[in-house]
């Protein structure tokens, strides 16, 4: 019975193939765009979430320079008035973790035939519990180092690289704007920042060595930025509190003037990426949703007039002794075959065009079996949905009227 | 005996936008298994729609049908299909075979309601075509034979599953005089032979000789029900 209703279904598709394939077209359509937006709203929010997670929990950053001053917005860090004193007195709030002053600089690292240019930051052994890094190989610096401004570097992945290649790079000498630095201790891997730079192409020295020996700035002493890492996500606003009045007694400012430092919460910068993020998945979601729905809206217009075509044979089927339910069956399994076998070639479609966004625009995907068999069932039901309407109209037409329908 | 059908005091009417119209108005009649019965009277006199009425595809709006020892007003939609598909063999004037499906298909479709498997639905559709003589175009379709050749098919259909009754709106309507009477001849075997009982309308007096029982319609009402050879003098 179950057989005999599939190769009836199948031929009556066939004896209409062009609009049975446009039909299915609307649904393959729908469910690849549902699979390909979920691939990348999923994808996106991944990405984000591990930029989030690399960059550390709670964090702050001091930056030099006031964010508006006189009603003009200056560029932040544009003269260094942060020092490592100042990095050194928040730290001692109670609200801190750990608090790290860092001097950024970009610089032509070599080591033997190999060199490569990239960012070095003179910092303290506290930066990596700020930013949440550990140590692949090796060891980190110790506040010793910082002390003495010693020759040491921590390196980030990308630089052992491009350096060493598979050669251990713990204990061997580089040479960073001409002077030998030895390594310590490897980074381990960090992948992205949030604004998609290689966090992992990185060389971390003591920030004195970075201050005197490396970078020797015209504002002696001086830091460009502070990290600082919240003792937990409730005490940010207090921390932000105590670090403004910190700073401002510290430099000296008087009542109502303006700092000539800003302090940021990143952490709720990044929570409102995520925040963006999670909405655009949704919104993609909701669109590709609509699409699916309109997909469906196409298998109940088809199925309606295909209802209205073989009213004739439905009255000689029931003449002959068909069932209501015969009748439903053999229109619901049209419905059924076209959901399914769009469906299966819209997941197709689907993870194919979310393979070439990765491949093509390096977009990040992620796709779950969870993901495809939701949009699948999803589909499915809409297809079956909206085919029974018309499988029921079928059914319940009255012998004597469907067989004299001309 | 019992008789297959039994009506008494059928009334019908059709809603038309002039309000409503009877077409049938009254009609009391008593068929036997076994009898071969046809029925004749002037066009728009109700014939049709009383065959309908008979295969249980229309519904009489007064009036007791009995079919079979059942009271076809207290069944419900699956008790009227299971009497369509078992008891009932209809035949129309126009053939009304399913143009997509081949022959055997076609003549197999009564036993696919019936829910019979499917190589004994093949068997039975193929012993059917070969008892219409149709056997070796078991895999054509409709439109690559003839009409006469069709309405063979759609009487091996409604054949298929052993009918007690074959009911046959003008099956000759759209056949010529020699085709007509192959298939009378057919009608007339299945009666004779397999103790079918068949009901059949015509406006052919020629066709309506196959029969043994004569029952005349003129505008809705019965106005004669008696012998075939009486009626002609
Ligand atoms: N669905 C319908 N609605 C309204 N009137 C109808 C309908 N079917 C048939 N009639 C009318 O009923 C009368 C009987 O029709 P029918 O039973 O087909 O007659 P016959 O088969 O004897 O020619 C005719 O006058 C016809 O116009
Ligand atoms: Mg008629």
């Amino acid at each position: 019975m179950m057989v005999q209703m599939l190769i009836e279904a199948w031929r009556a598709m066939g004896a209409n193939r062009l609009r049975t394939f446009l039909t299915m077209l609307g649904m393959v359509i729908g469910v690849g765009a549902v699979v390909l937006m979920l691939a990348i709203g999923q994808g996106a929010q991944y990405s984000v979430s591990q930029s989030i997670s690399s960059m550390g929990s709670n964090l702050f950053i001091v930056l030099s320079g006031s964010s508006t001053s006189g009603g003009l917005r200056m560029g932040l860090g544009a003269t260094p008035t942060l020092t490592v004193g100042d990095a050194q007195a928040l730290s001692e709030l109670p609200e801190m973790l750990a608090v790290a002053p860092v001097v950024p600089g970009v610089a032509q690292v070599v080591y033997g035939s190999s060199n490569w240019s990239t960012q070095v930051f003179g910092t303290t052994p506290a930066y990596l519990a700020v930013r949440n890094w550990t140590i692949a190989q090796g060891y980190p610096f110790a506040d010793s180092d910082v002390r003495s401004a010693t020759r040491v570097a921590l390196i980030g992945q990308t630089v052992a690289q491009n350096l060493f290649g598979n050669e251990d790079p713990v204990n061997k000498t580089i040479r960073i704007k001409q002077s030998p630095y030895l390594v310590v201790g490897l980074l381990s891997a960090k992948g992205q920042s949030l604004d998609g730079r290689d966090q992992d192409d990185t060389i971390l020295i003591p920030v004195t060595t970075a201050q005197r020996k490396l970078f020797g700035s015209q504002f002696q002493g001086t830091v460009r930025f502070i990290m600082a890492q919240a003792v937990s996500a409730q005490m940010m606003p207090a921390a932000e509190r105590e670090m403004d009045a910190l700073l401002r007694q510290r430099h000296h400012i008087r009542e109502g003037a303006d700092s000539d430092f800003t302090v940021r919460n990143l952490t709720a910068l990044v929570n409102t990426a995520a925040q963006a993020t999670r909405v655009m998945s949704i919104l993609l979601g909701a669109i590709a949703s609509i699409s699916l729905l309109v997909g469906g809206i196409g298998i109940m217009n088809i199925m309606l007039v295909s209802v209205t075509e073989r009213t004739r044979e439905i009255g000689i089927r029931v003449a002959i002794g068909a069932r209501q339910r015969d009748i439903l069956m053999q229109f619901l399994m049209e419905a059924i075959i076209i959901s399914i076998v769009g469906c299966t070639a819209g997941v197709v479609l689907g993870v194919g065009g979310a393979a070439a966004a990765n491949h093509f625009a390096d977009i990040t995907v992620v796709i779950t079996g969870g993901s495809i068999l939701q949009a699948f069932m999803v589909a499915a039901c809409v297809g079956i949905f909206f085919g029974f309407y018309p499988a029921r109209k079928a059914a319940r037409l009255k012998p004597i009227e469907a067989l004299r329908y001309q | 005996m019992d008789p297959i059908i039994r009506i008494e005091g059928l009334y019908k009417e059709y809603e038309t936008d002039a309000g409503p119209v009877p077409v049938l108005k009254g009609i009391d009649l008593s068929i036997d298994p076994g009898e071969f019965v046809a029925i004749m009277g002037p066009s728009g006199s109700g014939k049709s729609t009383f065959m309908n009425i008979l295969g249980c595809l229309d519904v009489p709006t007064r009036g007791k049908y009995i079919i079979n020892g059942r009271d076809v007003g207290t069944l419900n939609a699956d008790q009227l299909a299971h009497l369509r598909n078992e008891v009932i063999g209809f035949v129309f004037q126009g053939f009304n075979l399913l143009p997509r499906a081949n022959l055997e298909d076609n003549v197999s479709l009564p036993l696919v309601y019936g829910d019979v498997q499917k190589s004994e639905r093949i068997a039975r559709a193929n012993d059917m075509l070969g008892k219409v003589g149709l056997a070796q175009y078991s895999k054509s379709l409709p439109n690559q034979i003839s009409g006469g050749q069709q309405q063979r098919v759609a009487i091996a259909r409604a054949l298929v599953n052993r009918p007690k009754l074959i009911l046959a709106d003008e099956p000759t309507g759209n056949l010529d005089t020699r085709t007509s009477g192959e298939i009378m001849s057919l009608f007339r075997q299945l009666n004779e032979t397999d103790g079918i009982t068949v009901v059949l309308v015509t406006h052919e007096p020629d066709i309506a000789t196959y029969a043994k029982r004569l029952v005349k319609f003129l505008d809705g009402s019965l106005i004669y029900d008696g012998e075939v050879s009486e009626a002609r003098t």
